[in-house]
């Protein structure tokens, strides 16, 4: 909502300065944002009259004009605008005015020579006074417009032009009176309504309206005026005020339809009563009706689209758009005005179906004022009458069916309650007198009827707001709530998600935060899903999917850096990841047929440790990251299997295992995806399921031996196809009590050992805690070792 | 006893000369051993008259007991010289960095969230997150937003292809709002949370981002007013920014899901927005129509909820200006946040 400060103040005047003012109407709710002067600053323009124009003696395009500025002697000013004309009244900038260039800058206007011909000022257009684009000639003033006088105060250039940011509940405010009401009720000051008299009909002249759908359409007052001169031209002071509410002025008729609309709320509709095809009906759609709107959109309704209409079919969008084959123009003689109510719930969300949006829409779907239909018609024939002449017809009020404005209760005490104030009985009713609304005081509190103007006060709750509004926000205390001090549950089982994350840090990740959505083609590269969950709307192609992995989008951060000279990238990413699943019912954390797990994903690129004095580089590689994995999960018993993995070479992935859960993968970038996405060299990446990770089980002490530990190592080869874990798996399957730990602690290929084989080296420490162990009891359990192993895995001890 | 005189004046002599400690422990052979020049001089006692044997012999010890004793200590000098040759050789340049890897870094975002986590926990709130594929039902209606309300287009929505159960397409939540619902219909009242995360709306440009992250509050209780929310709001923005210097205003606005509703601003007592008056955050007392969608009876129970962005909090905290730059993945950015 965007008006002239000036057309405000001719409605309520309080005595605020601007700043004042808008500070008022943003502490109240209607947030003023921005506040722009009409004019850039000028000063030392006055009317002046053109008295004679004559050739310049040495340019084709120049005038030399005698000027009257109100002085004893005219002045003598070249001017090169095509418009000049003996007896115009043109604005002129005397010798020492300041004007605001184009740049914002201001200059002076100098006595100077143009062309060898001295020139007393200059005759400006209205882009030179900056209230205008237009510099095609002179800004033509009024014939009556006092010679001598300060072009500023004629055109009322002294103005503001206020820019509100209404919330969708107050569409009363979208007009100057509604504005103003707001402004008397907030500031004090007293409130003159504009005065709309009737204005008497000349002809009987009328046209039929039905209103079939009562419950979209509750009121159609109308009128019709005959022999009208629509091309008459707009008067200047409704131009401006068009203007600086950000409206182009059209033509008179369209004008004057905008500017009731501005001024009173009032939405109309002015059609070409000889281009109606019959009486009017309001009713909805039927499957497969089009028209063709104003905006030259051609639309099919339906049922659920309220439609005016008349024998030819739908002719208008009620309280959206009208239709192109009715529209009055600048050559139309007889006009039919339209001044509706239509319910919000008739008109919303229907003008967003055709993807376009009116002012009327706008207005309509928040709720129009349904008592001022008669005044808007009779604001309107006034003004055309003004402007385009022509013989009004009566006034044709058709009520069908209003909304109806129940009283609302208001409990004192509920209001204290809620806003944490007493504020009273006496400054309520006050609140209550000063925003129009109708109450009465009952035992515990009032009745209140609100008016028809206002579409959002239908529970107490709404009117505790109003009142908090006006009493002023700024004088509700801000007070420290008392509150009960019950402890809150603290799970040991459960590790702190920062804690995880510093843990994860800890281990040299640093940490990423990328966008949910994905390309597609990281979805099936990394993720093998070909059927990610798809946007309606993205943002662009590159954004579309949800990503279902991590995975892309580390890739894509390595890349980055790299193009910015980073040579060692290691990030990590906690974020949820989506994927359809028909297994995922509605549940308290879950939405039917979406998995939506949070994931904890990491990638190492570049070399191991940071390029430094003290160690010799080397790339960092799958070990590496295991163990830090195995650091973040050290609570926990996890276990690696190889697997397949769409994002990871073949030979280098492994599952990761928790109590023989799956919760996750890790593994180096497979070297498709290495050359696709242009890395140098293979990442290591991974990615767990989160909750795995928090889990923490609480510790349970077992007792220390206080006897010496022996300790033995076991040397074996075995095939290289072995893994090491099948032979820890071997000797813990039937593990002797007194062993304690037992770990593999060297791995060796080549001589001494054969071609395909390796030599796998685990130390074992027995230990017992009621006595110190004999060499014949650590035997035996190495030799029962090494009998597990040589059973199951099949390995010789390496001598 | 010139000779006497001369062999003990001989051995310090050497004893202080010899740099070596094998040298030294020759040295003494030569005088104190079992043919050292001293005990020569002990063995020919036995020739001496018997009246000057007595005297002579307390000589002779006590040149040897003087001798043991500079031996002795001429022995820890040079076990010293060595020890301290050798630390000097051990000398490190402990200027030199350190070994190993480097550390990772939190982004500032988790930094921030954190930061607001641990003020609402010190007043006893839980941390709670949920869903981001969220139904319209959670996103929207629940909150008192039916369809086709015009307070929906305050709000662009990012759609997905798959539906609801009704037939709605599912959507990503506009707002950590929808966790106010699910939360209360998990625990029962007194309900005092905080639910941060990630938030989408279609929306890209410098000062939009199409994701975008939000903390929800929620207390609701029997007696939870708009004044204890002005009183909370305005202390965590002041333990937040560790300043007193902070003005706090609240202006009426509207939400569907707030009556009545709040904007809330900020201004700083000092510092480059010294005065300026910053919108920081959505608030009011929770709508009936949403306490009712909470299981709950609006008559018994009432509240606040506010929204604040998590990332106009961190750029006002740490001078950042530019919203991109959280998403970007720079490690020239991120590795700020030590």
């Amino acid at each position: 909502m965007k008006f002239s400060e000036r057309w405000l103040r001719s409605f309520v005047d309080p005595s605020l300065s601007t700043a004042e003012l808008a500070h008022a109407l943003t502490m109240a709710g209607l947030e003023v944002e921005s506040l722009e002067p009409a004019a850039p600053p000028c000063s030392g323009v006055v009317v002046a009259e053109i008295l004679e124009v004559a050739r310049h003696p040495n340019a084709e395009r120049l005038s030399l004009c005698r000027v009257n500025v109100g002085e004893p002697a005219p002045l003598t000013i070249v001017c090169g605008a095509p418009n000049v004309l003996a007896g115009m009244r043109a604005p002129c900038a005397l010798v020492g005015a300041r004007l605001t260039g184009a740049d914002g800058l201001a200059f002076e206007i100098k006595r100077s020579s143009l062309r060898g011909v001295d020139s007393q000022g200059m005759l400006c257009s209205a882009k030179e006074l900056g209230i205008d684009d237009d510099h095609a000639g002179l800004l033509p003033l009024a014939a009556d417009a006092p010679i001598g006088g300060d072009v500023r105060e004629l055109l009322e250039l002294d103005d503001t032009v206020f820019t509100l940011k209404l919330t969708p509940n107050r569409a009363d405010c979208l007009s100057l009176l509604g504005v103003a009401r707001e402004v008397a009720a907030i500031t004090g000051a007293s409130f003159n309504a504009p005065a709309i008299a009737p204005v008497a009909a000349k002809s009987e002249a009328r046209h039929p309206v039905n209103i079939s759908a009562a419950d979209g359409c509750g009121r159609f007052a109308a009128r019709v005026i005959r022999n009208v001169d629509a091309a008459a031209p707009v008067p200047a002071w409704m131009k401006q005020r068009l203007a600086r509410a950000g409206q182009r002025s059209i033509s008179a008729l369209v004008d004057v339809t905008n500017y009731v609309m501005l001024e009173l709320g009032r939405p109309l509709h002015v059609y070409d009563l000889d281009k109606l095809t019959g009486g009017i009906d309001v009713r909805f759609g039927r499957k497969g009706e089009r028209l063709k709107l104003l905006n030259e959109q051609n639309v099919e309704v339906d049922e659920t689209v309220l439609c005016i209409t008349d024998a030819s079919g739908p002719i208008g969008l009620a309280g959206i758009m009208g239709g192109d084959s009715t529209k009055a123009e600048t050559n139309s003689r007889n006009i039919f005005l339209e001044s509706a109510f239509f319910y919000p719930d008739a008109v919303a969300g229907r003008a967003r179906r055709y993807n376009f949006t009116s002012d009327a829409a706008h207005r309509f779907e928040r709720g129009v004022d349904f008592d001022n239909n008669v005044a808007g018609i009779e604001r309107a024939t006034e003004l055309i009458l003004a402007i385009c002449g022509g013989e009004p017809g009566p006034t044709a009020d058709h009520v069908a069916q209003l909304p109806e404005r129940k009283p609302v209760h208001l409990r004192s005490a509920r209001a204290a309650r809620v806003l944490g104030i007493d504020v009273g009985d006496a400054e309520i009713a006050a609140i209550f007198s000063r925003l129009g609304l109708s109450s009465v005081s009952t035992a515990d509190g009032f009745e209140v009827t609100p008016p028809s103007y206002r579409f959002d006060i239908a529970i107490e709750e709404d009117l505790i707001e109003e009142i908090a509004r006006i009493y002023g926000y700024e004088r509700i205390p801000a007070k420290q709530p008392r509150t009960r001090a019950a402890m809150s549950p603290q799970h040991e089982a459960v590790r702190p998600l920062l804690q995880m994350k510093e843990a994860i840090a800890a281990r040299d990740y640093q940490e990423v935060i990328n966008f949910s959505f994905v390309e597609t083609d990281w979805e099936r590269d990394f993720c093998g899903n070909d059927a990610p969950v798809k946007l309606l709307n993205p943002i662009s192609s590159q954004l579309s999917v949800m990503r279902s992995g991590l995975a892309g989008s580390l890739v894509a951060n390595v890349r980055y850096n790299l193009n910015r000279k980073q040579g060692r990238v290691r990030l990590f990413e906690l974020g949820r990841v989506f994927r359809a699943d028909a297994s995922v019912d509605d549940g308290p954390l879950t939405v039917a047929g979406i998995a939506q797990p949070l994931k904890l994903a990491a990638i190492a690129y570049g070399p191991a440790y940071p390029e430094q004095w003290g160690l010799a580089e080397r790339k960092v590689d799958f070990y590496d990251v295991k163990g830090d994995i195995e650091s973040l999960l050290a609570r926990a018993n996890a276990r690696f299997e190889p697997t397949t993995h769409p994002a990871l070479h073949p030979g280098r992935a492994a599952k990761v295992l928790l109590d023989e859960q799956p919760i996750g993968w890790l593994g180096e970038l497979h070297p498709r995806w290495q050359q696709k996405y242009e890395l140098p060299q293979a990442p290591v990446l991974f990615e767990l399921d989160l909750d795995a990770l928090l889990a923490s089980p609480i510790p349970v002490h077992r007792e220390v031996s206080k006897f010496p530990p022996v300790i033995r190592d076991l040397a074996l080869v075995v095939d290289e196809s072995v893994p090491a874990e099948a032979l820890l798996e071997a000797m813990q399957s039937s593990r002797p009590a007194l062993v304690q730990e037992l770990w593999l602690f060297d791995l060796y290929r080549g001589k001494g050992v054969g071609a395909g084989k390796k030599s796998l080296a685990f130390r074992v420490v027995m230990q017992d805690t009621s006595k110190t162990l004999t060499d014949v009891e650590t035997e035996a359990a190495m030799a029962q070792l090494l009998q597990l192993l040589v059973q199951r895995v099949g390995v010789k001890l390496r001598t | 006893m010139d000779h006497l005189e001369k062999i003990v004046s001989d051995a310090l002599e050497q004893f202080g000369r010899i740099g070596d400690a094998t040298e030294l422990e020759q040295a003494k052979a030569r005088f104190l051993g079992k043919a050292g020049a001293l005990t020569g001089l002990l063995k020919a006692l036995g020739k001496l008259p018997a009246d000057e044997r007595r005297e002579a012999g307390s000589r002779i010890n006590a040149a040897k007991d003087r001798l043991e004793a500079a031996l002795e200590h001429r022995r820890d000098a040079l076990a010293q010289l060595q020890l301290d040759a050798r630390l000097a050789e051990e000398a490190l340049d402990v200027t030199l960095p350190g070994r190993g890897a480097s550390c990772g870094r939190l982004h500032p975002l988790t930094r921030t969230q954190e930061r607001i986590e641990a003020i609402f926990r010190s007043i006893g709130f839980d941390v709670a997150d949920g869903p981001e594929i969220e139904t319209d039902w959670n996103n929207f209606t629940a909150l008192n937003n039916p369809e086709n309300h015009p307070a929906r287009s305050m709000q662009d929505t990012f759609y997905v292809e798959n539906q609801d159960a009704g037939g709605r397409p599912l959507l990503l939540r506009t707002h950590t709002s929808p966790m106010q619902v699910r939360y209360a219909r998990m625990h029962a009242p007194p309900l005092k949370v905080i639910a941060p995360g990630r938030t989408y709306r279609v929306d890209s440009d410098a000062t939009h981002s199409p994701m975008f992250h939000q903390v929800e509050g929620l207390w609701i209780d029997e007696d939870v007013s708009f004044a204890d929310l002005k009183g909370v709001y305005t202390d965590f923005l002041r333990r937040f920014f560790e300043t007193e210097e902070l003005e706090v205003r609240f202006r009426p606005s509207f939400f569907p899901f707030t009556e009545p509703s709040a904007e809330i601003d900020m201004a700083f007592g000092a510092g480059p927005n010294k005065g300026q008056w910053l919108e920081i955050s959505g608030a009011g007392q929770v709508h009936p129509a949403v306490i009712r969608n909470f299981g709950l009876d609006p008559e018994k129970y009432i509240g606040f909820a506010f929204g604040s962005g998590i990332e106009r909090l961190a750029m006002l905290r740490y001078g950042i200006h530019d919203l991109r730059l959280f998403y970007d993945g720079d490690l020239r950015f991120l590795q700020q946040f030590a």
